[in-house]
């Protein structure tokens, strides 16, 4: 243990170096206003008011999360999504009723994007009967099957077989469906990210592959896991695989829109890497000796909410007044998500055997 | 009397066939069965159990996939939980490593994970087994692993009546139905009637009943042990075979019934011994027919080896009827 901890060390020494300068080289990247002001445009107010709302929904959940796994009050595992919220939120936006989302270990924000409630899903952290599982799946394992949500998933890159089987069902059952399978930088390496992908190539399928590369897998960045970026790969499958500012919700938004509609048509499947950061550690525990704070700081200030606001209200389609509401709203329906949860019942013994298999 | 040997009519076709009549008279009855694994399309399936389907349904029903078994795994959970019903096929059971993160972290846990609310009618249906020279990585038996992960039921049968009854209830069930085919049954021939019937999932099945030693067993073993019966028979030795058919949920009273009856038990499977599913039904009678007992519960298992290629060599490390005839007779030394 203790030689892992000294080989951690000097590697974070030499990362500190590399992250600045990846830092710097992404920093002069800039942001496609046209996309902004013609995609912004062409929003109706409730689909901007929804963009905003759940981008807040996505943070201060988490943030309470956070209090609330600091207090002792939950356990296990916590991913957070703080930073990436246009991602889910852009792409969700893109979805009709009934499209189908595969999520991941870090899965909170897909699942709010995709409409869950966030007094089931702090009950379900909380570890009580009314959460989305009875308490039986944690924050890791959420799902919502009435909104297409096929769920959260513990396992690095084992949404995206299951993702292309959705797709599959889509095409043979003909409900003109697509599916989003949301996952990491991380799941490029494994071979579930390859067979699904491929498969789904092959055949066609009506799936978008949408990798959030937030950059670190852990401690290990994408540079090293993958060895050419993910958005290089579409060439080897025969489809298309932009890369995406994945702060820019707007950016998102229209890509997904675009991959959803070529889904539709039965033109096949997209590959989309969206560039995004966690502004947190990994989980609540991280060793923070991998990404300097000024690489922090870089990606903070290019906070997807923050932008979004600023462009909404540039174009003056809300006022500082509007967003302070949303907010409000907000605050009520968190504090009530937490007392929900704390309220709520834990589950009894007797459920321990119960719901392995369909009667 | 064993109910898949007393029928009267008289059809006899081969378990592949058998079992292509599951999957045929399902997918007619449902348009949202479907098959998908690799060459079961043009090529008919490896042991031709899917040859005719691609011509009578199509390609979106008989669909083939590129060598991907995680993939094909996967395609199976999503298609269930999106509302179709896949009948996932395995080239090998063998070849299942591959899909083994799919199969027992998706698609056996999705439902208990989602506290209850995910339904996945979903088959994976997969050849298993020895003795067809296919030495280690095409021969193994391996069912063991399966029946160890809560949220999987796991088929087996050693009749073509058995495999259509078994696979028709597996493909109608909301839950992940394991269907191990042993390949040495694919072209046994045996009596399947012109009517429809389902086999229930966890009813074991008496195949020959007898007085002095209980062997229960499971797929083609269920011959071995058929054969031993009928040469001890000779020396004044009566058999009791019991085929369990489904390893879970398992059929417990059954196999007690039999204990209770004969006080004697083997236990025979074709898996390596040491850590086999025979260790569990050893250990449910010696835990619940203790009292009963006249003997030690014997296991007969393979050797703690690869599948050896070479005939002999294969031959020599799995049990037949003259390592189960001898496991009998010392089941009945072993009076205390």
């Amino acid at each position: 243990m203790a030689a892992r901890r000294r080989a951690v060390a000097r590697a974070s020494s030499k990362t500190g170096k590399a992250s600045k300068a990846r830092a710097k080289a992404t920093k002069s990247r800039a942001r496609p206003t046209a996309t902004v002001n013609t995609t912004l445009k062409s929003m109706d107010d409730g689909q901007v008011r929804w963009i905003y709302q759940t981008m807040r929904r996505i943070r201060r959940f988490e943030e309470t999360a956070e209090e609330a796994f600091k207090a002792a009050k939950m356990r296990g595992a916590l991913h957070f999504y703080i930073g990436e919220e246009a991602t889910a939120t852009g792409a969700c936006a893109a979805l009709e009723d009934g499209d189908f989302i595969t999520s991941t270990h870090r899965g909170h924000g897909h699942c709010i994007a995709k409409g869950a409630r966030m007094d089931k899903m702090m009950a379900e952290l909380f570890g009580r009967t009314t959460g989305y599982s009875g308490g039986k799946g944690g924050s890791m394992h959420i799902a919502d099957l009435e909104l297409g949500n096929l769920g959260a998933n513990g396992i690095v890159g084992a949404g995206i077989p299951i993702a292309t089987g959705a797709a599959l069902g889509s095409k043979l059952r003909q409900d003109g469906q697509v599916t989003i399978s949301f996952f990491g930088d991380g799941a490029g390496p494994t071979g579930a990210f390859h067979e699904g992908v491929n498969v789904a190539a092959t055949m066609k399928l009506p799936v978008i592959f949408l990798c959030e590369n937030n950059q670190y897998g852990m401690a290990t960045h994408n540079e090293f896991a993958n060895a050419a970026p993910i958005s290089a790969r579409g060439p080897a499958y025969s489809i298309p695989s932009p890369k995406i500012d994945g702060n820019d919700v707007f950016e998102v938004y229209e890509t997904v829109k675009e991959a959803a509609d070529r889904a539709r048509n039965g033109e096949g499947p997209t590959l989309i890497e969206s560039l995004t950061y966690r502004h947190k550690g990994h989980t609540v525990l991280d060793q923070k000796n991998y990404r300097t704070k000024e690489e922090i700081a870089e990606w903070v200030a290019r906070d997807p909410i923050e932008r979004f606001r600023t462009a909404v209200s540039s174009a003056k389609r809300m006022t500082a007044k509007e967003f302070d509401a949303i907010d409000a709203d907000i605050e009520r329906e968190i504090e009530n998500a937490v007392s929900f949860a704390e309220a709520s019942p834990w589950p009894t013994l007797d459920a321990i055997e119960r719901d392995v298999y369909a009667e | 009397m064993a109910n898949t040997m007393s029928n009267g009519a008289t059809r006899e076709i081969f378990m592949s066939e058998a079992l292509r009549e599951a999957i045929d008279e399902e997918m007619q009855r449902d348009p949202t069965v479907f098959l998908v694994g690799e060459e079961i399309g043009v090529w008919g399936g490896s042991y031709a159990v899917s040859a005719g389907l691609l011509e009578k349904y199509g390609p979106d029903r008989i669909v083939d996939t590129p060598i991907a078994e995680a993939a094909i795994a996967g395609l199976g959970i999503g298609a269930a939980l999106t509302g179709s019903r896949p009948i996932a096929e395995f080239m090998y059971s063998d070849f299942m490593g591959i899909a083994m993160d799919q199969i027992v972290n998706q698609a056996a846990k999705n439902r208990y994970m989602f506290g209850g609310k995910a339904r996945l009618p979903l088959t994976y249906r997969a050849p298993f087994g020895a003795g067809t020279g296919n030495a280690a990585q095409h021969t193994q038996s391996l069912e063991a692993w399966f029946v160890h992960v809560p949220g999987l039921k796991v088929i087996t049968a050693s009749t073509p009546y058995d495999a259509k009854g078994l696979l028709k209830s597996a493909i109608r069930e909301d839950n992940v139905v394991v269907s191990f085919e042993h390949k040495a049954l694919y072209a046994m021939r045996g009596h399947v009637p012109e009517e429809e019937y389902l086999v229930p999932i966890g009813v074991a099945d008496v195949k020959r009943e007898g007085t002095d030693v209980s062997v229960i067993t499971y797929a083609r073993q269920v011959h071995y042990a058929l054969e031993a019966a009928e040469q001890l028979a000779a020396e004044g030795i009566s058999v009791e075979v019991v085929d369990v058919r489904s390893l879970y949920p398992l059929d417990t009273d059954a196999i007690l019934r039999s204990v209770r009856k004969t006080h004697r038990a083997v236990v025979l499977y074709e898996a390596v011994r040491f850590g086999g599913f025979g260790a569990e039904i050893a250990s449910q009678i010696q835990e619940l027919a203790f009292d009963d007992l006249d003997a030690p519960v014997l296991r007969v298992g393979a050797a703690h080896a690869p599948v050896p290629f070479s005939e002999p060599l294969e031959q020599g490390s799995f049990p037949d009827a003259e390592k189960v005839a001898a496991a009998i007779r010392e089941s009945l030394q072993g009076v205390r």
